[in-house]
């Protein structure tokens, strides 16, 4: 989502560059998309990830800069963590020194060969034109490093530690276990948490606030809920919710709405159904979620939520209907049909309740 | 002379007979003359396509019906050639990349890099972006998906996309968090019901509600079936009468009819039969889906709970095992065999029993 918003801005600079009276025009037209408004301008202003805002703030005062991997769920702020830094770094510079790629970009041994070390040979001076001083490097940053070939991330091998005197890599991805041995035993290790209520509470708050939207607690709650620590997510959500509405503010319903989340209701009716053993009620029941276009594995997650804190269900049946939900979402992901596993789990469900 | 689906096809959001507030959703979503990437997903019928069209006109204006149709042709780095049909105007472009099988990756790639790096001539008139029409977005191969990803990342600045899919649970979440998704639920009977009434209303015509009724209970939410239905039953015999016969598509008559074979005998003879009817409706390009779904709908009709909780069990099982296999045929007959083995056995019980 970063560099869609980047890609979408930078772009958009391009094609303003060449007249200039359709910049302001367009500036005034065009809404940004808030994930991009509110991010971290600063490494100041990065919460909660205590370790890797201490060890940049070292670094900003003159300590050198490692090679580093960041790791941690989606939306927990990777990306955002090294571009504040670098902009702090490099000031106005700040376009020569990074090298972006993103892992979804031709990604091939190729261009590790060619791109990344052709840019990581090239030194830098340790002086900004304006004199100021600033450090004498460049970064690359690797995102989703998690989905580079096992090749291409070998041939980064050598290239880290030739080029360590102009070049500071920074890789990024979600899983840890992606990244072969030998990159990580280069870098320094940063996991980001998920971020923890209060704090997406308070982010989100003060996006409405700013926006002047309306709310009220449920509503956020319910976002936060539904987003699961991922803060882009619910920042996305909140703002296409609100372009939705226009004015009028937003509702609990509407974020059911934008994140095709069920009713709670329906999913407790589909127990009810399935409590009383009538086959028939059961199949018109899964039809029904369907015909409103509600998605099966949507479905399936609900119930599993709604199944394990339940008191009045023995351990046994919990387990059983667990094991055929894994079972069914498996069989999802390969592309059954879900009218067939729906009804399959139904049958299950009536089995054991 | 066209079809009452496309003659009474509603071009504004005014006009629409359900689901008004989303409409008015969509409405404030266009005013502002930008909006993010849309995916539009709901069962077939449901009107997801007349939406986007509207959604569409009230973006560029009239322009957007003149369509034309356009062949293009791309090449896979095996330099094998590739023919895809695409409709569009000046402003839009749709395209159903799945038709492009396994290559489907390099329609998505050339297609919107094609269209994206054209700019507007006159940005002033018209707005700055075009807007690519992605149909069928649930069959595409996740390679071309993950592509779809990227590109739609680069070239926001000219170009926006519509997808459109059946269901999401194929499509991946990465595409789908970068979308405004829109469920677009199908239509109740009583809504297709008034609109059918409506129809007939313009046309001159009288419909008893009964028919009425019972044809929208025959469509299963989907609208467009629900006309085209009453549509064949007016050239069949008008004036109504209200118990008149309601046409159902022939393939699904034919399952019906294969399903009370499978039904009557459980021998291996029988299953040849069966194979040769099974070959019959794939020839005619049934989706295996659906063969599956009335097959196991209409076996189960006849079946006691004890044995349709395992057919249900038999059936997800060969049907997941379906999506992985090649040859489809293999699958659909190992399904009817064993349903046999199993409804034998038990009426062989039942008899013993009694």
């Amino acid at each position: 989502m970063d560099a869609f918003l980047r890609g979408g801005k930078a772009s958009a600079g391009d094609e303003a560059s060449t007249s200039k009276g359709r910049k302001e025009d367009k500036k005034l037209k065009k809404p940004t998309p808030w994930v991009e408004k509110y991010r971290p301008r600063t490494v100041d202003d990065i919460v909660e990830q205590n370790e890797i805002v201490a060890t940049l703030k070292q670094c900003l005062q003159g300590a050198d800069l490692p090679h580093f991997l960041f790791y941690g769920p989606p939306g927990t702020g990777k990306t955002s963590t090294i571009i504040a830094a670098a902009r702090q770094l490099f000031g106005d510079m700040y376009k020569d020194r990074i090298l972006e790629l993103n892992a979804s970009d031709d990604r091939g041994i190729q261009v590790i060969r060619e791109k990344v070390k052709s840019f990581s040979q090239v030194s830098v001076s340790s002086v900004r034109p304006d004199g100021k001083p600033c450090p004498p490097y460049k970064i690359v940053i690797l995102d989703e490093a998690d989905s580079m070939t096992a090749a291409a991330q070998a041939a980064l091998r050598r290239t880290m530690e030739k080029e360590t005197r102009s070049t500071r890599f920074c890789l990024i991805c979600n899983y840890v276990s992606c990244i072969i041995q030998p990159l990580t035993s280069r870098c320094a290790k940063y996991r980001f948490k998920p971020l923890s209520r209060e704090t997406m509470i308070k982010r989100l708050n003060l996006i409405c606030l700013e926006e002047k939207v309306s709310y009220d607690t449920r509503t956020l709650d319910l976002l936060v809920d539904m987003s699961g620590g991922d803060l882009r997510r619910a920042i996305t959500c909140l703002q296409s919710c609100v372009r939705l509405k226009g004015e009028e503010g937003i509702v609990y319903d509407d974020i059911l709405e934008v994140t095709g989340v069920i009713p709670d209701n329906y999913i407790e009716n589909l127990l009810d159904v399935c409590r009383q053993h009538n086959y028939d009620k059961m199949e018109h029941f899964v039809e029904e979620i369907l015909s409103k276009a509600y998605c099966a594995p949507q479905v399936l997650e609900q119930i599993q939520e709604i199944i394990i804190p339940r008191p009045d269900l023995t351990d046994a049946q919990k387990s059983h209907i667990c094991e055929k939900i894994a079972v069914c979402s498996w069989r999802l992901q390969d592309g059954a049909s879900e009218y067939i596993q729906l009804l399959d789990l139904g049958c299950s469900m009536i089995e054991v309740l | 002379m066209s079809l009452w689906v496309d003659k009474y096809r509603p071009n504004s959001f005014s006009k629409i007979d359900y689901h008004k507030e989303q409409g008015q959703r969509l409405k404030n979503l266009v005013q502002h003359g930008d909006f993010p990437h849309l995916l539009f997903y709901g069962p077939s019928g449901a009107g997801k396509k007349t939406r986007i069209m509207i959604l569409l006109r009230e973006l560029y204006g009239s322009g957007v019906e003149k369509l034309r149709m356009e062949h293009m042709n791309f090449q896979t780095p095996s330099n094998k050639k590739i023919e895809i049909m695409t409709v569009a105007s000046n402003y839009h472009i749709e395209i159903n990349a799945s038709d492009a099988g396994i290559y489907d990756r390099i329609v998505v790639m050339e297609l919107i890099k094609n269209a994206a790096q054209t700019h507007q001539l006159d940005a002033n008139e018209q707005r700055e972006f075009k807007v690519i029409l992605l149909t069928e977005v649930d069959k595409l191969t996740k390679d071309a998906q993950q592509a779809l990803r990227r590109t739609m990342e680069k070239y926001i600045a000219t170009c926006r996309l519509i997808l459109c899919a059946n269901s999401i649970s194929q499509v991946i979440p990465a595409i789908r968090s970068r979308c405004l998704s829109i469920r677009v639920p199908s239509p109740s009977n009583v809504e297709i019901v008034s609109v059918l009434l409506n129809i007939c209303k313009k046309e001159g015509l009288t419909i008893p509600m009964e028919l009425a009724t019972r044809i929208a209970e025959k469509s299963e939410g989907n609208l467009r079936r629900a006309i085209l239905t009453c549509e064949a039953c007016k050239v069949n015999q008008y004036p109504f009468d209200k118990n008149q016969k309601i046409v159902e598509p022939d393939w699904q008559n034919y399952i019906c009819e294969t399903a009370n074979v499978i039904l009557k005998e459980q021998t291996p003879q029988n299953l040849l039969n069966v194979r040769s009817r099974l070959y019959e409706l794939l020839c005619h390009g049934i989706p295996t889906e659906l063969i599956f779904k009335y097959l196991l709908k209409q076996l189960l009709t006849k079946c006691d709970m004890a044995v349709k909780r395992e057919v249900i069990q038999v059936a997800s099982d060969f049907e997941h095992s379906l999506h992985r296999g090649s040859k489809v045929i293999f699958h659909l007959e190992a399904f009817v065999a064993k349903f046999m083995a199993i409804y034998l056995q038990y009426m062989e019980d039942t008899v013993r029993a009694v």
